[in-house]
C-alpha cells in the first residue's frame, strides 16, 4: 500500500511544482560570481533579464548558437568570452579554449563552423612573449579546426583592471542539412548520451591553481567537437534531437535545461557515466559531483531509442569518443526533472549547480 | 577507490535492506535522527532512503554546522569581512548562509576580500603570504573540526605570525542533543550517531542517551553501508528490548575519541556560557570560544563585531522540524517564503537540510511501501 498524500501535503506540493514551472526571475540587487558559474544563478541572468529584453523567437528557443536566414540558407551565429585563470593548464590554453569553445557551440547547433571573429582584451604590462604564446595557439587551434579567424579586435585597458587577458570570439556557421537539432525536441523514451569520461578540464583546472595541493595526471580535455559531430550526423541525423556540450555547470546543469525546456524526466545511471578515476578522487576529496565539473570537449547526445546504439557507435569511432557512454533515458514523470538512480541502488534528485564552487573555469 | 568501494557494494546494501525489512514490526512507524549532516548528505547521495520500508523515517538533526550558523553571526563574519585590508577566509558552503542583510558572497561582491579555504591551515598560509594585512579565519563546525583550527592557532603562535585572527564559530555535539532530547513534543525512536565527531570525542558522551533519556543510538560510518548498518542495529536494539550506545564505526572511531585532540582543544579553546543555534536558540555551554592565551589571536576581541542578535524569523518552524515534531511541508513558510533560492531557515539553508531536500526530493520518495 503507498502512503497516503494528505490534501493540504499534495496542496503544498503543487504549490511548489507551480513554481518550479515558471521562468526563473532576475531579482539579485548585484552579480556575485555565482552568475557565471553557468548553474541556477546564471539562469535566472539569462531568463529573467537577457532573453526577455532581447524578445525574438531565435534567442527563446535558448540554443547554444542563433540561427538566422541569410539569402535561402540558414546561417548559425554564437560568441562566448574566455577568462580562465589560469591561462596556461595542463593540456590546454586560453587561446585553444577560445577557439574550440565557439565551434563547439556552433556544432552543438548542427552547423559546420565556417569563420571566427577575435576579440584581446589585455592587461597592460602583459610580457609580449605570453601574447605570442596565446596567439600561436589560437592559430593552431582554428587551423586544426578548420575555421579562420576572419577579423579581430584589441583592446588595453590598464594594469589590475583585467587579469593577464581575456578573449571573445564569435563563430559563424551554416547549418547542415542533416540536423535538425532543438533543446525542445526530447521525447519520452529518447536514449541520453555522453562522449566521453567527464569532469576532466574542470578538475584539471582546480589542480592546475595548486590550491589544494593534490596532484594527479589530469589534463583537460579541450577540442574541436565538429568532427564528431559530422560523424553522427552521419550515422544518425535525423534522429538526433539535441547536442550540447557540457561546459560551465557541467552535464548536470546541461540535463536539467533540457528536461525543462522539453518537459520531459531524465533517469541518469550513476554506474553508467564515465568518470576517469583520478578525477572522481579529486571530486570525492573536494565534496564536488563530477556531474557538476566542467568539460570542454564533451558533449551530452539525445537521440531517439532505435539510433541510440548507431549513435553510440558513431561517437566512439571519432577521436576523443572512445570512451562515449548511454548514460539513461528520457521519461515522462517527473516533468522538468532529473532524477539520479545511484550506483548504490537508491534515487536522488540530481539538481543543477547552486553557487559557484570554482569560478573563471573558461 | 580502494577502502571506499567496498562499503558501496550494492550487493550488500540489498542484503541489509532486506534484514532491515524483518526487523520492521509491521504498523509500528519507526523516526530514527540521523544527528550529522554527513549522514544526510549520504543518505541522499546515495538514495539510502529508497531501500528502507516507508515506515522507518530518517529525521535530519542539528548536525550541520553551515546551517546551525545564526544570522547574527554571519552579520558579524560580514562586518569582520568589510574592515580595512582585512582578508576574510571560510569554507566554500558558509558563502551562501544568509545573513540578515545578505551573504558572505553578496559581501564578496560587494569588494569586501573573502576567499574560500579548505582548511585552516591554509588561511595561515594566506597569512604569512601577507604579512602586511590581517587575515582572519571563520572556524565553524564540531568537534570535529576544532582540532584542526586549534592547531592551526598553535602553529601561527608558535611561528609568531601576528596578522593571523580567527572568529570562533565552534560548537559542541551533547548539548543540542540534550535540548533536542529535552524537548517535551519529541517524537523520536533512536539516534544514528556522529561518527566523525566521536572520532573525537569518542562513544562515551552518547551513553547518556540510552542512560537518561531511553534512546538507542548507533555511531555510524558515512558510507551508504555503515549507514544501512546503523539503521539495522538500532531496530535489532528495538526488537530485543536493548537500549544502549553501540559503535558502528569501530574502524575508526575508539571508545575514548582522541585523546591528543581533546587536549589541543582544551588549550585553545574555552566554553561559551552559551551560544546562538539558528532555529534551535540559545543553548548553554554548547559554543567555543579562544581561550585567554589566544586572546591576541581571537577577531572578536581585537576588531570587536556588532554582536547584534538577530531573532529567527517568526515564521519559520525549523525547531520543530528539527525535533520532528512537524513535516517540512507543514512549515508555514516552506515552498512560499523559503525556498532554496531565498532561503530563511536553517532546514532550508544547505541542500541537505531536511526542508531543501524535501523541496526538491518531497514528491518522489512516495514509492517506497509501507509494511
Amino acid at each position: 500500500v503507498a502512503s497516503e498524500v494528505s490534501e493540504r501535503e499534495q496542496k503544498v506540493l503543487n504549490i511548489i511544482e507551480t513554481a518550479r514551472a515558471k521562468r526563473s526571475k532576475f531579482r539579485d540587487t548585484q552579480i556575485t560570481m555565482a552568475h557565471g558559474a553557468g548553474g541556477k544563478a546564471t539562469q535566472s541572468l539569462i531568463e529573467g533579464l537577457l532573453v526577455p529584453s532581447f524578445a525574438n523567437d531565435t534567442l527563446e528557443a535558448m540554443a547554444d548558437a542563433g540561427t538566422v536566414a541569410v539569402l535561402g540558407g540558414n546561417v548559425a551565429m554564437t560568441t562566448d568570452s574566455f577568462v580562465v585563470n589560469p591561462i596556461t593548464f595542463p593540456g590546454g590554453t586560453i587561446g585553444e579554449l577560445a577557439v574550440n569553445g565557439t565551434v563547439n557551440d556552433l556544432a552543438m547547433a548542427g552547423a559546420k563552423p565556417l569563420a571566427l571573429t577575435l576579440s584581446l582584451i589585455l592587461e597592460e604590462g602583459l610580457p609580449a612573449e605570453i601574447l605570442k604564446e596565446q596567439v600561436a595557439a589560437v592559430a593552431k587551434a582554428s587551423a586544426e579546426a578548420g575555421v579562420p579567424i576572419v577579423a579581430g579586435d584589441t583592446k588595453v585597458v590598464p594594469r589590475g583592471m583585467c587579469d593577464q587577458m581575456y578573449m571573445c570570439t564569435t563563430g559563424m556557421g551554416v547549418l547542415d542539412d542533416r540536423a535538425s537539432l532543438s533543446p525542445a525536441a526530447l521525447r519520452p523514451g529518447d536514449k541520453i548520451l555522453v562522449s566521453g569520461r567527464i569532469g576532466d578540464h574542470g578538475t584539471a583546472i582546480m589542480l592546475a591553481r595548486g590550491e589544494f595541493e593534490l596532484d594527479a595526471d589530469i589534463t583537460s580535455d579541450t577540442m574541436c567537437l565538429w568532427p564528431m559531430v559530422d560523424t553522427l550526423l552521419d550515422q544518425a541525423g535525423p534522429s538526433l534531437r539535441c547536442l550540447r556540450d557540457a561546459t560551465r555547470g557541467g552535464v548536470a546543469s546541461v540535463l536539467n535545461e533540457l528536461a525543462r525546456a522539453s518537459r520531459v524526466a531524465m533517469v541518469i545511471n550513476e554506474a553508467a557515466v564515465p568518470v576517469h578515476p583520478a578525477v572522481a578522487g579529486a571530486a570525492e576529496i573536494l565534496g564536488i559531483d563530477p556531474m557538476h565539473v566542467a568539460n570542454e570537449g564533451k558533449m551530452v547526445v539525445i537521440v531517439a531509442p532505435e539510433a541510440a546504439d548507431a549513435a553510440l557507435a558513431a561517437l566512439r569511432s571519432a577521436p576523443g569518443g572512445e570512451a562515449a557512454a548511454i548514460i539513461g533515458d528520457c521519461r515522462t514523470e517527473p516533468e522538468g526533472m532529473v532524477l539520479m538512480a545511484t550506483a548504490f541502488g537508491g534515487k536522488r534528485v540530481m539538481d543543477q549547480l547552486v553557487g559557484d564552487p570554482l569560478p573563471r573555469i573558461c | 577507490m580502494k577502502y571506499v568501494d567496498e562499503f558501496r557494494d550494492p550487493a550488500l546494501g540489498e542484503v541489509l535492506a532486506g534484514e532491515i525489512l524483518g526487523l520492521v514490526e509491521p504498523g509500528r512507524h519507526y523516526k530514527f535522527m540521523e544527528v550529522c549532516g554527513g549522514h544526510t548528505h549520504s543518505i541522499y547521495k546515495y538514495g539510502i532512503d529508497d531501500l528502507l520500508p516507508a515506515n522507518v523515517e530518517l529525521v535530519h538533526g542539528p548536525g550541520c554546522p553551515v546551517c546551525v550558523i545564526p544570522m547574527g553571526r554571519v552579520d558579524d563574519g560580514i562586518s569582520l569581512a568589510h574592515q580595512p585590508d582585512v582578508i576574510f577566509t571560510c569554507f566554500g558552503d558558509m558563502l551562501r548562509v544568509p545573513g540578515s542583510d545578505g551573504t558572505l558572497l553578496d559581501a564578496k561582491a560587494e569588494g569586501a576580500d573573502i576567499r574560500m579555504v579548505y582548511s585552516p591551515l591554509d588561511a595561515l598560509r594566506l597569512a604569512k603570504a601577507n604579512p602586511d594585512r590581517p587575515v582572519i579565519f571563520f572556524a565553524i563546525g564540531f568537534e570535529t573540526t576544532a582540532p584542526s583550527t586549534a592547531l592551526t592557532l598553535k602553529r601561527a603562535k608558535a611561528e609568531g605570525v601576528s596578522n593571523f585572527f580567527c572568529m570562533c564559530n565552534h560548537v559542541t555535539i551533547v548539548p543540542p542533543l540534550r535540548a533536542l532530547l529535552d524537548s517535551p513534543d519529541l517524537r523520536l525512536d533512536g539516534f544514528i550517531g556522529p561518527g566523525h565527531v566521536s572520532t573525537v570525542v569518542g562513544v562515551r558522551p552518547f551513553e547518556f542517551i540510552p542512560a537518561e533519556y531511553g534512546k538507542p543510538i548507533s555511531v555510524a560510518g558515512f558510507e551508504p553501508l555503515d549507514v544501512l548498518h546503523a539503521i539495522h542495529m538500532i531496530l535489532t536494539q528495538l526488537k530485543e528490548g536493548r537500549c544502549e550506545v553501540e559503535n558502528q564505526y569501530a574502524r575508526v572511531v575508539p571508545y575514548d575519541g582522541n585523546p591528543r585532540a581533546l587536549q589541543v582543544m582544551s588549550e585553545v579553546f574555552e566554553l561559551r556560557p552559551h551560544f546562538e543555534w539558528r532555529g534551535m536558540g540559545f543553548i548553554s555551554q554548547s559554543g567555543l570560544k579562544l581561550s585567554e592565551a589566544y586572546a591576541d589571536m581571537d577577531a572578536e576581541i581585537q576588531y570587536g563585531v556588532p554582536g547584534i542578535r538577530v531573532a529567527d524569523p517568526k515564521a519559520c518552524q525549523c525547531g520543530e522540524v528539527l525535533k520532528g515534531v512537524i513535516k517540512p511541508w507543514e512549515c508555514k513558510v516552506f515552498g512560499s517564503g523559503c525556498t532554496p533560492e531565498r532561503p530563511i531557515g536553517t532546514c532550508m539553508v544547505s541542500s541537505e537540510g531536511a526542508c531543501a531536500a524535501y523541496y526538491n526530493y518531497g514528491r518522489f520518495a512516495r514509492e517506497r511501501e509501507v509494511v
